[in-house]
């Protein structure tokens, strides 16, 4: 599998999805 | 506000914090948006230029940005911290966004100042000792995941460090 970092689109995406992922879980629990 | 007094205190920390911090993150997106990209095109001579003398001098604002704004940001910080007291501090809005802003600064400012600079201080002594000087082996591509992975966590780092400001959770 590629890794995503290789590419500015990736490391953006990866980013963006780290970003959604927590503030779900911060969410959920505040 | 009195500038001297300790609202003052913690609003110069929190403009250091600020230039700081933009001296820092402006050079990792330069680095990583413009510059490794441009050394992929780039001639021989030219990629021998900006490894040994570009680099070494974006690499000293870069590590010290990213220790400036670590410092002005850990006093901030335990600054809040302390005001607020423990437990009300980690059960509200700014305590656990600035939390997880600052966890992901930590990690940042340690690839920085324990991966990237290490590594980085290799590849720029081979650059100017004309390949006389140390292997390089596969330090390029070390830092250049950990310079990726610090563009990465910047994204979720600046969302929750503007959000403990100007975000209430619940």
């Amino acid at each position: 599998m590629k890794n995503p970092l290789d590419s500015i689109s990736g490391t953006i995406t990866a980013g963006l999805v780290i970003t959604v992922v927590l503030w779900l879980i911060v969410d959920t629990m505040m | 506000m009195d500038l001297f007094s300790a609202a003052g205190y913690e609003f110069i920390l929190r403009w250091i914090h600020f230039l700081s911090g933009i001296t820092w993150i402006g050079l990792l997106y330069y680095f990583n948006f413009v510059q490794a990209p441009f050394m992929g095109e780039a001639e021989a001579g030219t990629k021998k230029d900006v490894t040994s003398k570009l680099a070494p001098r974006a690499l000293w604002w870069f590590r010290w940005g990213a220790m400036f704004t670590v410092i002005a940001g850990l006093l901030i910080y335990f600054n809040r911290m302390h005001a607020a007291g423990m437990e009300p501090f980690f059960k509200s809005s700014y305590g656990v966004s600035i939390t997880i802003g600052g966890i992901m600064g930590l990690i940042m400012w340690f690839n920085v100042w324990f991966i990237i600079w290490p590594n980085q201080k290799v590849i720029i002594a081979a650059a100017q000792s004309d390949g006389k000087g140390p292997a390089v082996g596969n330090r390029p591509r070390v830092a250049f995941l950990a310079s990726r992975t610090n563009t990465m966590l910047s994204i979720p780092m600046l969302f929750f460090m503007a959000a403990a400001s100007h975000m209430t959770w619940g």
